[in-house]
């Protein structure tokens, strides 16, 4: 079968003329969100709401001395302040992180980064709050930071983590895979070996939405209601248990409208717990809103990896191996949210799409007086980083074989019959079918025509640039026998219910924020039980009301929620058929299901519907023998393995030869997420990617001075691409089911931001060519190409 | 200080902070929290208002400044049970994801089709470059003002833009 997008028109007029499944919908969380009807944290306003803010540290590595909250106490608005010490009397000073290291709620001997955390204020008013954090008096005794992460492992580099026992330096972990001696046997026999340093440099989700929450506890229940931002309602709300001893159903996390969390929302930050004893502590409800430079300093940010790329090759162009050693910069404290058997996340898909023989990663992970993550910023568990790595790496084998990258690709691409493919660091790739994407990609890019009018303006001396990226992502974690956090198998579960008059409510464990969750798993359950998505209402981000399972993030809403809610519907179907059977007097066998209705075989006249069923099992009268009333179900979901999402990039830009300027031109993207449930939203899902991608390669990243002070602690320093910077994206795609995926939908979520940056790179570095250049590193800002130009290409860091 | 302004066509009046940012009065004293709140530097435009039928960034205004000037948010645009044009092209368009710059974004474009009605795709993009989408690409974006412009001028004849993949159809396929 060929899969032909769903075209048919649906006019805004004619909204309920959605397709009963999978299909272009409009989505059913926008009506609230075009009237400004979104219910985002920092809406909320309860009776009595006081507003907490956080002083932070304006140094990256301090001994702290003392600190008097004298005069805050007595601000007339301020109702409490707290500091570490009063923090550690109650047990509460150190949380643990979600990668089984601790980080500090509220510093208490040392501050270990700039913008960290070191006491709070609850006071009346947001304002007033801000204003008695100028009256706390904090001293400090500065110490030596470590910033350069490649000095981190010198003897004389001050240890950061004095905290944990008997630590005597800045090592966090280090870990390997593939097959070392396998690896270097084949590199010390290769005709061709291209090596190159590839930095990926830190950066920021920057979510427009900054983290906040707001703390209810009831005393006289004992019950604590937080609205966080958070991706992962569950998850949260057990780590709340654990790190404040309250009985978990007495927790309810809500996170109702999310501005976008790009990974950033994964994590448990200092602040939500602020919030919790800021209410424990005054009795009434607290609000905690970051501001924009608190996001960007102190939040999870993503990459930090140096990595040392070397490439094997015979001089025909034929890849036989990838070696790679990797220094990864965690910060302060290693708060890198990946399931807890992979501290390096997914980055042990280096070996990319391509037929290799042998494969070799080590890395060697440090602290350093940076803000702590590691795992964020739509990376797919650093998948990211592992396909810009080998990305690169084939840009710079293509070049020093003066061979076109696009053919080189396809010479080196896995073919269709290897699948299921085991690669040489051991993943095992559910399926793909690599060679149609790519020349779909370059079909659609017009690619020969192209390099034709690149070979032309080379002539009159432009700068002209043709950047192509291939990628397999891994997404979906679990299965939850390989794949936890914190000991909370990967798994998630969904709940549904039809009602009497045949209308349904699903339950979701996983949290959109922006994905349009609200829309796509009605019509998931729509295609599978035949009701309307409009008659389906999808309830999410609220504790209380779903059932437990991991939350969103490494695009696992659809691999992991959307097999769920798929199977639950199935379950639900089945019992339909049951009771349809009895009220059509025939047995189950005969029973033929068309989307919506059973029907006796062989008399499509002999019918009844999902919604006469629905009644039926909730009405009055018998019920077929062993069946119980009502019309519901639950599962909880357990991934037998992730899935494989592919696609083709390619990237055009030119360059001002006067100014150094990187303008991307056009840019193509093919992608592959096997079945497609919403066209519409999977194309907002890739190009919101592309644009992260152009952001990343071209401006983005969170750098520090030699005293550690960070450079990107605002949007006038952060750079993020605006509507000026990016082109109209061009989009074509190609579909290869998951084979054990219920519905054989991949997840889509981060395809574009893990693709994205390679092609940006590989253009700009192809335009540069005529230089001599074969590596330049993220981001391309002006004055950095301006330096390739000038054989001065260094890395940002 | 007391501070009176026209908010959505009515009459307030509060007693307020001087320093109070114009954001945080809407958000806060009215209640109006569809325009958001973004960034310290003037930079994500989450929080543009029209006052006067002009753009403005509501956190780089006090309130104080607003007294006397007719203030409209993302609550005003729907009149009488009827969407602005922009509201529906941006649902039509996928021009939202998350939906937290999209207030802004419809008040800016709104402005942008008052004074020009027929914008070129570059006209959108530069009026909305003083503000940032962390979801859509923007593409979508444009588009949706684009839908808005020809249903405004009552030439939009075919059904809305379904093209959301702008080249190809379906190739290769395992099933
Ligand atoms: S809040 Fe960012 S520009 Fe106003
Ligand atoms: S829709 Fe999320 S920031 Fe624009």
């Amino acid at each position: 079968m060929t899969a032909v997008e769903d075209r048919k028109v649906t006019g805004f007029e004619d909204n309920d003329r959605k397709p009963v499944g999978h299909g272009r919908m409009l989505r059913k969380e926008d009506p609230r969100l075009i009237r400004g009807k979104g219910r985002f944290v920092d809406d909320l306003q309860l009776n009595g709401m006081l507003h907490l803010a956080i002083l932070r540290s304006p140094m990256a590595h301090g001994r702290v001395v003392n600190v008097d909250i004298s005069a805050a106490q007595a601000h007339p608005k301020v109702k409490l302040v707290v500091t570490g010490a009063m923090l550690a009397e109650k047990g509460l000073a150190w949380m643990p992180t979600l990668s089984n290291d601790v980080q500090a709620v509220l510093a208490t001997d040392k501050v270990r980064f700039q913008g960290q955390e070191v006491a709070f204020v609850v006071a009346e008013d947001r304002y007033s709050a801000r204003d008695a954090l100028e009256l706390i008096d904090v001293e400090y005794e500065q110490l030596e930071p470590v910033v350069d992460v490649r000095r981190a492992l010198d003897p004389s580099s001050p240890v950061i983590r004095t905290d944990l026992d008997g630590k005597t330096d800045n090592h966090c972990f280090d870990w390997q895979t593939g097959d070392k001696a396998a690896t270097d046997a084949v590199f010390a026999s290769a005709d061709v070996v291209v090596t190159e340093d590839i930095v990926y440099p830190r950066v920021h989700p920057a979510p427009m939405e900054t983290c906040g929450a707001v703390a209810d506890y009831d005393a006289v229940e004992g019950r604590l209601t937080l609205w966080s931002t958070t991706q992962a309602p569950h998850a949260h709300r057990t780590l709340y248990a654990i790190v404040a001893g309250l009985p978990e159903h007495k927790i309810r996390v809500i996170s109702p409208d999310i501005g976008g969390g790009f990974g950033n929302k994964v994590p448990i930050y200092p602040g939500y717990v602020c919030a919790i004893v800021g209410s424990l502590l005054t009795g009434r409800p607290v609000k905690w809103v970051e501001d924009r430079s608190e996001n960007l300093t102190s939040t999870g940010f993503a990459r930090d990896y140096i990595m040392r790329g070397e490439i094997a090759a015979t001089k025909d162009g034929k890849i036989l191996a990838i070696r790679t050693n990797v220094l990864a910069d965690h910060g302060a404290f290693n708060g890198t949210a990946a399931p807890v058997k992979y501290p390096a996340g997914f980055f042990g898909v280096f070996t990319g799409s391509y037929d290799i023989e042998a494969a070799y990663c080590s890395m060697t992970a440090v602290y350093t007086n940076k803000a702590p993550g590691g795992v964020a910023y739509a990376c797919s568990f650093r998948i990211t980083e592992a396909v810009y790595l080998i990305e690169r790496l084939v840009d710079c084998l293509a070049y020093d074989l003066k061979m076109d990258s696009a053919e080189l690709r396809l010479k080196n691409l896995l073919r269709p019959e290897q699948f299921p493919y085991t690669s040489k660091t051991g993943w095992i790739y559910d399926s793909g079918n690599y060679e149609p994407t790519m020349r779909e990609a370059m079909r659609i890019a017009g690619y020969d025509e192209l390099r034709r009018e690149q070979a032309e303006k080379r002539r009159r001396g432009e700068l002209m640039g043709i950047g192509v990226a291939f990628f397999t992502e891994a997404v979906g974690a679990g299965p939850r026998k390989d794949m936890d956090i914190l000991g909370l198998g990967m798994a998630d579960g969904c709940e549904l219910r039809i009602h009497p008059t045949g209308k349904a409510v699903v339950r979701l464990s996983v949290q959109s924020q922006g994905q349009g969750h609200e829309t796509t798993f009605a019509q998931i359950v729509a295609e599978e039980i035949g009701i309307p998505p409009a008659d389906i209402d999808v309830v999410h981000g609220d504790t209380d009301n779903t059932p437990f399972g991991l939350g969103t993030y490494g695009s696992r809403s659809t691999p992991v929620s959307g097999a769920a809610a798929a199977l639950v519907a199935r379950k639900v179907r089945d019992k339909a058929r049951i009771i349809a059977s009895g009220m059509l007097e025939v047995s189950v066998a005969d029973l033929d299901w068309d989307k919506g209705s059973f029907h006796v075989k062989g008399d499509p006249t002999k019918s009844v519907t999902i919604q006469d069923i629905a009644m039926k099992a909730h009405g009055a009268g018998d019920l077929p023998e062993g069946v119980e009333g009502g019309l519901e179900a639950q599962i909880c979901y357990n991934p037998e393995n992730l899935t494989y999402p592919h696609g083709a990039y390619i990237c055009v830009v030119d360059i001002d030869p006067g100014t150094a300027q990187v303008s991307v031109r056009r840019f193509i993207a093919v992608d592959d997420c096997g079945t497609r449930i919403n066209p519409m939203i999977i194309e907002g899902q890739i190009h919101g990617g592309l644009t992260d991608g152009v952001g990343m390669a071209l401006m983005e990243i969170i750098a520090f001075d030699e005293d550690g002070n960070c450079l990107g602690g605002s949007l006038m320093d952060y750079l993020i691409p605006t509507a000026l910077e990016v082109p109209d994206w061009e989009t074509g795609f190609t579909v290869t089911p998951s084979p054990h995926h219920p519905i054989g939908a991949k997840g889509v979520g981060e395809s574009a931001t893990v693709g994205s940056p390679p092609a940006v790179v590989n253009a700009v570095v192809d335009a540069l060519k005529p230089f001599g250049v074969r590596h330049a590193d993220m981001p391309l800002t002006p004055s950095r190409v301006w330096d390739a130009m000038q054989g001065n290409a260094r890395p940002p860091i | 200080m007391q501070v009176t302004m026209s908010v959505n066509g009515a009459e307030v009046s509060r007693e307020i902070e001087a320093r109070l940012l114009l954001v945080h009065f809407l958000r806060d004293h009215l209640g109006l929290t569809g325009t958001h709140w973004g960034c310290d530097t003037s930079n994500c435009g989450t929080c543009v208002v029209l006052v006067d039928d002009e753009p403005v960034k509501s956190c780089t205004m006090l309130a104080a400044m607003a007294g006397g000037h007719d203030v409209r948010t993302v609550e005003g645009l729907e009149q009488d049970g009827v969407l602005d044009p922009l509201q529906r092209g941006f649902m039509e368009c996928h021009g939202l994801q998350c939906g937290f710059c999209t207030p802004g974004m419809l008040m800016t474009t709104r402005a942008l089709l008052d004074r020009n009605p027929d914008p070129t795709d570059h006209e959108i993009r530069e009026a909305i470059s003083g503000q940032i989408c962390r979801c859509t690409g923007y593409a979508t974006i444009v588009r949706s003002v684009q839908w808005a412009a020809a249903e405004q001028a009552g030439t939009r004849t075919s059904l809305p833009e379904q093209d959301d993949s702008r080249t190809s159809s379906a190739v290769g396929s395992a099933s």
